[in-house]
């Protein structure tokens, strides 16, 4: 693969560390899509066709707690939105049209943008080298990983009896930690935390999760 | 057809879409900052969400049980810079031994 040969080994490594890592988290997503009630069939296809780790958890949590298929929907949703902005940041750079762009918009994810970013020292190629092979290898490696965890719980029974039910929430706070870098930050984790618990026994499950977005949009508009 | 297919063809269909969306306009929409920082802010609050709902909540009700637990013993880990499958693995095990023992 031409990409592959001229790519620095460095970025070469990058992609492939990123990718690898990142891809067994699949496993869990496989393991607690199956736990919520989906089936290994509809897992899959969440992680073929979504492929965006936080909205693929955020739509099984969503309706594996009762909730309606519209607020999963939209919460999965507003969370993939970042991947939309990534996707104005990547173009610019990839220059693709027609199915090279249907292509890279579908591995158009946290890591590929981040590995690509993370090569602007070493030029441009670099850069796309870094977004298609990080892409390319998550997908991979993100969907082995998902289909081992889904046949791996369907083989367990009882989510509770293996943590799986703790580890869902485990997940998003992982999800979450690396982005809680300075105090207001933080302070908005809290505060959506408890707002999503104190409408939890008000309204239908999913709505709590929701309404938060509009917390992070207004501390957004507002002039700081 | 459930609201699990429902789920998981809605949920596909927007994130391409999205997806594809950014990767066909126009540069200029990139620059606008408050853009970028709801951008930032918006999945620290659905996420901090869904952390407190999956760990407190079962339907429209709220428990402190088993996987309360779990969830601290990950906060713990995360806070100790531990890797993300160590800290849900630590999450899950120690769920698992107060739902069995408890």
């Amino acid at each position: 693969m031409a990409v592959v040969s001229a790519t620095p080994a460095s970025t070469l490594r990058d992609s492939f560390s990123v990718s690898l890592t990142v891809g067994t988290y699949g496993a869990a997503f496989g393991a607690a899509s199956v736990a919520a009630g989906f089936s290994v069939l509809q897992t899959t296809l969440l992680s073929l066709l979504t492929f965006s780790g936080a909205s693929q958890f955020a739509i099984i949590g969503v309706i594996g707690a009762g909730g309606s298929a519209l607020s999963g929907i939209a919460t999965a949703s507003l969370l993939g939105l970042r991947n939309g902005l990534y996707g104005l940041r990547m173009a610019p750079l990839l220059k693709v049209r027609g199915i090279k762009r249907v292509i890279a918009s579908q591995i158009t994810i946290d890591e590929s943008t981040a590995v690509a970013l993370s090569q602007q020292e070493r030029g441009e190629d670099a850069m796309r080298s870094g977004f298609w092979l990080t892409g390319f290898g998550v997908f991979i490696f993100w969907n082995i990983f998902t289909l081992i965890g889904a046949f791996g719980a369907q083989a367990m029974g009882d989510p509770a009896a293996w943590g799986l039910d703790a580890a869902v929430p485990a997940a998003f706070l992982g999800l979450v930690w690396p982005r809680l870098k300075v105090n207001a930050d933080r302070a908005l984790a809290i505060s959506a935390m408890a707002l999503a618990l104190i409408l939890t026994p008000l309204v239908p499950a999913g709505i709590p999760i929701i309404a938060t977005a509009g917390v992070a949009v207004l501390i957004g508009l507002r002039k700081s | 057809m459930s609201a699990m297919w429902w789920g998981v063809i809605g949920t596909s269909a927007i994130a391409f879409a999205l997806k594809y969306s950014g990767q066909s306009m126009p540069a200029k929409y990139l620059s606008h900052p408050r853009m970028q920082k709801i951008n930032n802010l918006i999945p620290i609050a659905l996420l901090s969400a869904l952390v407190g709902v999956q760990t407190f909540a079962e339907k429209t009700n709220l428990y402190i049980d088993h996987r309360a637990f779990g969830v601290g013993v990950a906060l713990i880990a995360f806070s100790l810079k531990a890797p993300f499958p160590v800290a849900v693995i630590c999450a899950a095990v120690s769920s698992a031994l107060l739902y069995r023992f408890a």
